[in-house]
């Protein structure tokens, strides 16, 4: 089947790897490429926090989608996925923020996604490690996490159980009309999904992805130290500007027990190696709102870069210019949240089943005019 | 001279039990000569003790005075100080 797949994913982190499930699922022939191995790029790097955000309506429409499969799918995931569903508390530190939370709150709940606004109190008691003199925050229950390289991994897997096959180590080096060339080797198709994440505009001129920097730090065990998920509200803000650079408390329990501290965001190119004087900002951001963390033993730290698009929306759709070419890429900080939702939709686009959500604010042709990353 | 006999002259307490020990002692000393096995477990519950007694290996982690992760073997008793050990998982 290696001589004509139906679809070539190019790309196993974990959104080639739910495209390549979805399609696998659809009755399609699947073959996916990755140059390393499945979930070690960008889906390695990142925190696996599965969470409905609301930037935008679309951000919205694709988070809350995708959360909703994830839920169904997480009974199914092995245990090594490490699905715990923490919720998520983002955290007010004034009462202009919490006039923000309760904002979000109808966002939330107007789409059908439970939120429930916490008082000062009732936030103290949920997390105790949290200063005091906090406004409150937003509970958002249903959010999760998961270690994302074993997540992508497992969808591939799922993928494989459904006839397709996974070819690590196989650096794609150009998508042509219905085509793929790697090597010496030309693999013919009838379509081509470029999922090669801040890489994909390296394969596919024109697309407007550029890798925008991160930097995690991940502590020694603290079982209990914190149950959910905590972000501060400012985080959207970090998240949305595209500015040179910006930190944001965002601190996340994993099931072993160690704590995830983030996170940061720059726009330096490609180079991987750690900002010492950003990681010291994010780290006193962290200490600010949970000053029991400067007790905490840090034992690694990692960059990664996200594919960031101008208008913060994946590019989920075909590639005009180019016969059987289909793009799901440039998910910036999203990609392990949204994964599920990408793949679900393409699938459906390609295979002509009607999609669940409006794929309209995602597709691809909005860019193709020539918009820049700013 | 002869050799030095060490009277042990402070106390400690590891895991809820009061224990005499000398001054200059190290926590992982201690605990050691007091038979404790399991200092810390790994993250699948497995007993650990030190290796190297040297401050690189960081198997002899303890909770000290309610700070978790302390390295056993660069610690020096102090009056008074309570160990915890991962004895019960």
């Amino acid at each position: 089947m290696t001589r004509h797949p139906d679809a070539v994913v190019v790309g196993a982190g974990i959104v080639g790897a739910a495209c390549a499930e979805a399609l696998a699922r659809a009755g399609m022939k699947v073959l996916v490429l990755d140059a390393s191995f499945a979930g070690s790029g960008t889906t390695a790097a990142g925190m696996g926090h599965l969470v409905v955000m609301d930037d935008s309506p679309a951000q919205l429409a694709l988070t809350a989608y995708s959360g909703e499969l994830w839920a169904a799918l997480a009974p199914e995931l092995p245990r090594n996925v490490e699905h715990v569903s923490c919720g998520t508390l983002w955290v007010a530190e004034d009462e202009e923020q919490l006039e923000a939370v309760r904002q979000k709150q109808h966002a939330y709940m107007a789409h059908g996604v439970a939120a429930e606004t916490l008082s000062p109190a009732q936030l103290a008691a949920a997390e105790p490690h949290l200063r005091p003199g906090l406004a409150g925050a937003l509970c958002v229950q249903d959010d999760a996490v998961i270690y994302p390289p074993v997540a992508a991994l497992a969808l591939v897997r799922r993928a494989v159980a459904n006839g397709a096959q996974l070819r690590e180590g196989v650096r794609v080096d150009a998508i042509g009309a219905h085509e793929v060339i790697a090597g010496s080797e030309r693999i013919s198709c009838d379509c081509v999904i470029n999922a090669a994440g801040a890489h994909a505009a390296e394969l596919t001129s024109g697309i407007p992805i550029i890798p925008r920097k991160g930097h995690l730090v991940i502590t020694d065990r603290y079982p209990g130290f914190c149950h959910h998920q905590l972000v501060e509200l400012g985080y959207l803000a970090s998240a949305h500007t595209m500015t040179t650079e910006s930190v944001a408390f965002n601190v996340q329990p994993r099931a072993t027990g160690q704590l995830l501290i983030g996170s940061s965001r720059e726009l330096v190119g490609w180079d991987a190696t750690i900002n010492h004087s950003i990681v010291r900002r994010m780290l006193d951001r962290a200490l600010d709102f949970m000053p029991g963390l400067a007790l905490a033993s840090a034992i690694r730290t990692w960059t990664g870069f996200r594919p960031a698009t101008p208008d913060k929306l994946p590019l989920i759709g075909a590639w005009e210019d180019t016969p059987g070419l289909w793009i799901a890429a440039g998910h910036e900080g999203l990609g392990i949240t949204t994964s599920l939702g990408t793949g679900q939709l393409l699938a459906d686009l390609i295979v002509g089943h009607p999609p669940a959500i409006d794929p309209a604010p995602y597709m691809p042709s909005r860019v193709l005019a020539g918009a820049g990353v700013h | 001279m002869g050799s030095r006999v060490v009277e042990p002259d402070l106390e400690i307490v590891v895991d809820d039990e009061r224990i005499r020990v000398a001054a200059g002692t190290t926590v992982a000393a201690a605990l050691f000569n007091h038979g404790v096995s399991a200092f810390r477990r790994s993250v699948s519950g497995e007993p650990r003790s030190p290796v190297c007694c040297m401050g690189v290996c960081f198997e002899c982690r303890v909770t000290i005075d309610s700070r978790p992760h302390v390295r056993a073997c660069l610690t020096t008793v102090v009056d008074g100080m309570h160990v915890q050990t991962a004895t019960e998982p």
